[in-house]
């Protein structure tokens, strides 16, 4: 049976963005990366429609975890309270394109941590590998408002991508990721209005739309995956159509959502197979949905996951 | 919604002092206000004092061009007119050509001259094509359905996409006597048209003339034009730097879910 050709067509594309700064641009990173630039929806069009090939950012937090599961801390259980071998680990044995430096020791709750400490990893990380870094704060506006600028401050000219900043606490870090010549991620909680909205406010306070990458809090496999999908997807549509609000590439954070599904990391439940394997396919199954919605850079955390889903981009974006 | 800036026009008394005296600035500023204002397109017509029309074309589209990138809307009743600015432009950011009638008593062919032009400018180049014929502006929606239907199989048959073909009907002033019926007649026929071709051509018209004379023009153009949008108007030739106006346009974009909601959604439209 024939198959009718139906290809839609957009009038513009998403914003594409270089992250990493090398020694000739005023950094240290031994690499940049660049990703966004879809003209279409992902499998729709022409092949050089398609947008650049998405990353996989593995997370390293800046203090050794208290709640992951053991299945994830396993394969990192020699270098979960030393980042910057942690970080060395997941690039050079598990193939991160980028580090997501994660602050939750920093939070209150998890353990208060100063400033001295945050800026010590970071300079711990960078000289531990070459990729280029998201710096992500713990997601306490005070604590991060506090801490934070520090950070930024210590990786200034690498050029990384730092967040979040939310519609009600934005104004600091734009400002700081503006004056230390990062890039910029704006959060919404499964929102797109909202999501509109802090580009509007990131941008009205000077902040070049060109070099915010986009975040809307992430829904794993049965944990509200539909809602993530569908506004990854209205999203990508609004930039296809020309809507320069919503332009900029999308970060997603599977890795911590998909190991907070009782699927994923309860030990004890034979009936629902191996933990070994179910972790990491709720993990990869998560990235591999969102990836086809239109998602730039995947924050993931198991190995394994890793692995599945970076052969999923080899086949998708040869 | 495409809004197309209609300022730089020989009619304002500023424009028509600055093609006399060759002044350069007064038009980039048009250009450069009427683009953050949100313009899609820059219309330019020269109006009617110009001595030579086709230089004076020449001469506006190479100022706004020296200092701005917004996409033009050449604006002349006369071939060579556009043909002259078509000449001197750069069009790799598409222009759209405004207009032609079905045909012309003096001239048969003249909506194929100016397909041909639009399409000599590559897949960038639209057309604006009046519901108008050899005898003239019709009243009725009928007529104005027939005439557009007419432009629509002709463009067909040429192969020029309807998403390149801007239809439109006409308004009239509504100060006029007896011309009171012309809004809803004008809303009926797009209503019509919108159904003549899929995708549907789109539908714009040269706001500012529904109030041409009238005491309240600014209320009775944002009024009209939200109506019209609600019947499927994607585009206007209008006055961007009317802030009410423009607002009234983005929050019709928005009613009609043609854009995101934003609280700030005023300004993200000015601005994108």
């Amino acid at each position: 049976m024939p198959v009718p050709t139906i290809t839609d067509s957009y009038k513009s594309a998403v914003n594409k963005v270089t992250l990493g700064a090398t020694q000739e641009a005023g950094g240290t990173r031994s690499k940049t990366i660049e990703i966004g630039g879809a003209a279409n929806v992902v499998y729709g069009g022409a092949a050089e429609q398609a947008a650049l090939r998405p990353v996989v950012a593995i997370d390293v937090l800046d203090s050794a975890p208290a709640d992951w599961p053991e299945k994830l801390k396993e394969p990192y259980k020699e270098v979960l309270d030393k980042p910057g071998a942690w970080a060395k680990k997941c690039v050079e044995e598990y193939a991160a394109d980028l580090i997501c430096l994660k602050f939750d020791g920093i939070h209150p709750d998890k353990g208060d941590k100063d400033a001295d400490h945050a800026v010590a990893v970071v300079k711990e990380v960078l000289e531990a590998v070459g990729v280029p870094l998201i710096l992500w704060g713990s997601g306490n506006d005070e604590k991060d408002n506090q801490i934070m600028p520090k950070v930024s401050e210590a990786a200034k000219g690498e050029n990384c991508l730092l967040g979040t900043v939310t519609e009600d606490n934005y104004k600091s870090l734009t400002a700081i990721s503006l004056a230390d010549g990062h890039h910029l991620i704006t959060e919404a909680p499964l929102d797109i209005n909202i999501g509109k909205q802090v580009n509007i406010l990131a941008s009205d306070m000077g902040f070049p739309l060109e070099k915010i990458v986009t975040y809307q809090t992430t829904g794993a496999l049965g944990y509200g995956i539909e809602y993530i999908y569908s506004i990854q997807e209205r999203q990508r549509l609004a930039a296809l159509s020309g809507d320069k609000m919503m332009s900029q590439p999308a970060i997603c954070d599977v890795g911590y959502e998909a190991w907070r599904a009782k699927e994923a990391k309860l030990a004890d439940a034979p009936e629902w197979g191996d933990p070994a394997d179910r972790g990491p396919m709720w993990e990869a199954a998560t990235a591999v949905c969102l990836l086809q919605a239109g998602v730039d850079i995947i924050r993931m955390r198991h190995p394994k996951a890793v692995q599945i889903v970076k052969a999923f981009i080899d086949k998708i974006w040869k | 919604m495409i809004s197309i800036g209609e300022r730089i026009n020989g009619m304002f008394s500023d424009v028509k002092r600055a093609i006399a005296d060759e002044d350069k600035n007064v038009i980039q500023d048009l250009a450069a206000r009427q683009t953050a204002a949100g313009a899609s397109y820059l219309d330019v017509n020269v109006g009617t004092a110009a001595a030579d029309q086709e230089a004076t074309m020449a001469w506006l589209v190479e100022t706004i061009q020296q200092t701005c990138k917004t996409p033009l809307c050449l604006d002349s009743q006369k071939p060579n007119v556009i043909a002259a600015g078509l000449k001197a432009a750069d069009t790799s950011m598409g222009i759209l050509l405004n207009s032609s009638p079905l045909n012309k008593k003096t001239d048969e062919e003249v909506l194929d001259k100016y397909l041909e032009m639009a399409e000599s400018a590559g897949p960038g180049g639209k057309l604006i094509a009046l519901t108008m014929d050899k005898n003239g502006v019709p009243q009725d929606i009928d007529t104005r359905v027939a005439i557009a239907a007419e432009i629509i199989e002709k463009t067909m048959e040429k192969g020029f996409d309807s998403d390149r073909l801007f239809i439109d009907p006409i308004i009239l002033p509504v100060k006029v006597p007896d011309a009171q019926t012309q809004p809803g007649n004008v809303m009926a026929a797009i209503d019509q048209i919108r159904l003549l071709s899929d995708p549907p051509p789109h539908i714009t018209c040269g706001l500012s003339n529904i109030s041409q004379g009238s005491a309240e023009r600014s209320l009775i153009n944002r009024i009209f034009m939200a109506m019209a949008m609600s019947h499927g108007m994607d585009s206007a030739i209008v006055d961007v730097l009317d802030e009410q106006l423009m607002d009234v346009m983005a929050t019709a974009d928005i009613l009609m879910n043609k854009q995101l909601y934003s609280d700030s959604y005023l300004k993200a439209y000015r601005g994108g």
